[in-house]
């Protein structure tokens, strides 16, 4: 590998020529015609199918938008697909959403239908698609989802592959738009939550269930103590000397951190702050489920997801009891809620009572909340409830 | 014949949805096919060929033991930033040397997401030469991904981004992260400002604090056009910006009528059965401040106690439209979980005008910083800093009067932290006056 400079940087005048802080490219180098002549001149739009949508400006014009999905991990070579795609049919522009889709925008309905149905014939040699047409409406959109174990160091599951298996499981309400409301599925791969899953209608989440092993012959010497003790949300962790017998056999007496075990909740919280704390493990690892939140203030205010089911163990490379349990979810749903119901509306209204039920889960003393003070409000101080 | 057997992986490729594992081959693929050619180009590859095979190498190794194969961070980036690049190893390097280093690189993204093939296809050569060629587009908070380089190459795909694609890097660590908003105005009429250009003002005004960290922790922006609220701002901004408007729903009652009559689709087409609507049971009845009624076939709406929730606007789009005197509600200190419970954010100002040059919303933006900054513990977000020291003294460092706008409703308790200035004669008080009337 010959290493081949960009002619940009001298490290030995690191300085010379520098460019910083000019920030982004400014969006409107990148908006489509149409898109820039209307403006914030938009009257209204209607879904004609699932995938496309139309949007009619005060001027008169024009523009249907194909939305199709994406894994979000996308190669360049893909995005050069993409590339020709936008240069083919849409003057060589196209725009991503917040939920991962890909939209391409054209100016006629003839022309939205010929691109669906190219993008929906291609595929990848193993067989998925690689650009499905949908994600629109009364239906489940692509899953907003964070790294898992392609690129994280703290995740207690794979980000891509459960959200393959859910959308593997869901994809006929992808293409469909037969749902009470929109279902909005997220993913985050570890209680840091570096997407937004704390407030979907369904939310996996990736768990750890055993609290760290202390690598203590390294910790003071990779850790700073004080700040893996503070890292404690409940003060499980303190400092403290023991004796050990290094990997080379000497004994001697180290600085370290004892963990009161009883009292880990396994948010790895320790762990960002120190290496030396490890959580992950193959059978304490996992998924939790958590559903009814939202975000919109749409009819209701925007809400948290609850916790519905403790524990799914990584059961890779197709988690079957994940794909099981959603698969009950959305149907349960799609049964029993009414028209412009969100899920965690829909739960409200019949009752959590009713909602184990009517999805056959199990209710357990983990699903009780006993976290701080808020755990209290969640707890029946009423005589109204059904059995 | 692939560098590791990945069966496990493998069985990620078929069913319908698009697989990330197919991406990753498709990439290998091409890498080992195009290896000769960029050689001759005098670009031969910067980091390993195999790179993505041994991407999937590791990855199939985590399927199998059930646990990440990555180690923390170290510290790498490029001169003078704090942030934009995140530090990645892998803790099998003898097996997979090909992801040995396997830096991220958060690039900021334009304002609601939209590109050019030309720009996209220069980002794709740069990334394809220099790094992995894999990506995601995008990262949670909004950034155009680049997943997976060597040390020696971030400064010169800084350097290119910067004097070739007059492009900057994004936010990571304790500072602010890359902002991020709604498409808005550009294909939404829902939008009550131009979330774009706000996006973009902001991001480009606070290029320091962005790319130089030097705050207590993580600071987001999220910038949502209307209260539908599409890119999560109420969940996971530290300042979140919604839309909205404070005159009447603009009615059309010809098209009120339509939809009555059933020559228009309700909820813009959304459901697939739209047979059969009724304005009373899928409108009226839903509002949720019961503000409106028909009176003699036509929609009748008491704006005054109308809350803006947007679904009678989103079934019957082209009947009602958002008011014409817009601007935008701020909310503070939303977050995921770690480490006190998630929080919602909170409502700091009800409504202001989203006008450039912004002056306002910077002034307000920049009070809170300096409160945080003064007073945040190390690793505390805004809404934890909140909690811990009321709602009142963020209200009292922005100079926000309170109003019952602010709140769900009043305090539960009487335990009031009275302010000395507040009660007449102050709290200075002489035992022996008292004695005169109290003896012991």
């Amino acid at each position: 590998m010959t290493f081949v400079p960009s002619g940009y940087y001298n490290p030995d005048k690191p300085m010379e020529g520098r460019i910083t802080d000019i920030g982004p490219r400014h969006y409107s180098e990148f908006l489509p015609p149409v898109i820039k002549k209307n403006k914030g001149k938009w009257l209204w739009h209607e879904i004609i199918e699932p995938g496309i949508l139309m949007h009619k400006a005060e001027s008169g014009d024009e523009v249907y938008t194909v939305r199709c999905g994406s894994p979000r991990l996308l190669s360049v070579e893909t995005i050069r697909e993409i590339c020709d795609i936008a240069d083919e049919y849409c003057g060589g522009y196209v725009r991503f959403t917040t939920r991962n889709n890909i939209e391409f925008m054209v100016d006629s309905l003839d022309k939205a239908k010929k691109l669906k149905e190219d993008l929906n014939s291609r595929k990848h040699p193993g067989g998925s698609y690689k650009f499905p047409v949908g994600g629109t409406g009364a239906g489940i959109t692509n899953i907003v989802h964070t790294q898992g174990w392609v690129h994280c160091h703290t995740p207690a599951t794979d980000a891509s592959g459960t959200v393959k298996v859910v959308m593997d499981e869901l994809f006929e309400d992808f293409q469909r738009m037969r749902l009470p409301a929109q279902l909005r599925i997220s993913m985050a791969c570890c209680l840091n939550m570096c997407g937004a899953v704390h407030c979907s209608d369904i939310a996996i989440l990736g768990y750890h269930r055993k609290p760290p092993i202390i690598d203590h012959e390294w910790l003071d010497n990779l850790c700073e103590i004080p700040l893996a003790v503070a890292a404690c949300p409940t003060g499980a962790i303190r400092p403290t000397k023991t004796k050990i017998t290094t990997e080379s056999g000497e004994e001697k007496e180290v600085k370290t951190v004892a963990i009161k075990q009883e009292r880990c909740m396994f948010c790895g919280n320790c762990y960002t702050m120190c290496p030396c704390l490890p959580l992950a493990d193959k059978e304490g690892d996992g998924l939790v489920i958590m559903a009814g939140g939202k975000l919109s203030n749409c009819i209701t205010p925007p809400k948290f997801s609850k916790v519905i089911v403790a524990f799914i163990p990584n059961n890779t490379p197709r988690w079957p009891e994940l794909a099981q349990v959603m698969r009950k979810l959305v149907d349960t749903y799609a049964k029993h809620a009414r028209k412009y119901e969100r899920f965690g509306d829909w739960a409200e209204r019949i009752g959590w009572e009713r909602f184990f039920e009517l999805c056959e889960l199990e209710f357990t003393h983990h699903l009780i909340d006993d976290f701080r003070d808020p755990a209290y409000y969640t707890w029946r101080h009423t005589s109204q409830f059904k059995f | 014949m692939p560098k590791h057997e990945t069966p496990l992986l493998d069985q990620l490729e078929s069913g319908p949805w698009p697989s990330f594992v197919s991406e990753i081959k498709r990439q290998s693929e091409f890498r080992h096919k195009n290896a000769e050619a960029m050689e001759k180009e005098g670009k031969p590859y910067q980091i390993p060929v195999d790179v993505c095979d041994d991407l999937l190498g590791v990855l199939e190794m985590s399927y199998e033991d059930g646990t990440t194969h990555w180690k923390h961070g170290g510290i790498v980036g490029v001169f003078g930033y704090g942030g934009g690049v995140i530090g990645r190893y892998c803790d099998q390097p003898e097996k997979f040397p090909g992801v040995a280093h396997f830096h991220t690189m958060r690039v900021n993204q334009p304002a609601g997401k939209y590109y050019t093939s030309e720009y996209l296809r220069k980002l794709c050569d740069l990334w394809d030469f220099r790094g992995s060629g894999i990506t995601n587009m995008h990262g949670a908070t909004g950034d155009i991904v680049f997943l997976g380089t060597r040390t020696e190459q971030l400064e010169e795909i800084f350097g290119v981004l910067t004097h070739e694609l007059n492009q900057d890097l994004g936010g990571s660590g304790s500072n602010l992260r890359t902002p991020a908003c709604c498409l808005g105005e550009s294909r939404c009429e829902w939008a009550c400002y131009d979330t774009q250009e706000l996006c973009y003002q902001l991001t480009m005004e606070y290029q320091d604090e962005l790319h130089r960290p030097a705050f207590p922790y993580k600071f987001k922006f999220k910038f949502d056009g209307c209260p539908m609220g599409c890119v999560a701002s109420i969940a996971r901004a530290d300042m979140s910006f919604i839309g909205t408007w404070r005159d009447d729903i603009k009615i059309d009652q010809e098209a009120v009528a339509a939809y009555i009559g059933g020559e228009l689709k309700p909820n813009a087409g959304a459901h697939e059965d739209c047979e059969g609507f009724d304005i009373q049971k899928e409108v009226i009845d839903l509002c949720p401040s019961q503000c409106m009624r028909l009176e003699d076939g036509k929609l009748v709406i008491d704006n005054k106690e109308c809350v803006r929730c947007m679904h009678c606007i989103r079934v019957m789009p082209r009947a009602l439209r958002i008011g014409d005197d817009r601007g935008l509600s701020i909310f503070c200190g939303a977050k995921a979980p770690i480490l006190d419970g998630a929080q919602m954010g909170s409502l700091l100002i009800p409504f202001i005008k989203a006008e450039p040059p912004y002056d306002e919303i910077k002034e307000i933006i920049e009070n809170i910083w300096d409160w945080w900054m003064e007073e945040g513990k190390n690793r505390e977000r805004l809404g934890e800093l909140m909690k811990r020291q009321g709602l009142q003294k963020l209200l009292e460092v922005t100079g926000v009067k309170p109003i019952p706008q602010h709140i769900q409703e009043p305090r539960h308790n009487p335990y009031i932290f009275w302010k000395e200035e507040e009660v007449p004669g102050g709290w200075q008080r002489d035992i022996n006056e008292y004695r005169k009337l109290h003896p012991r």
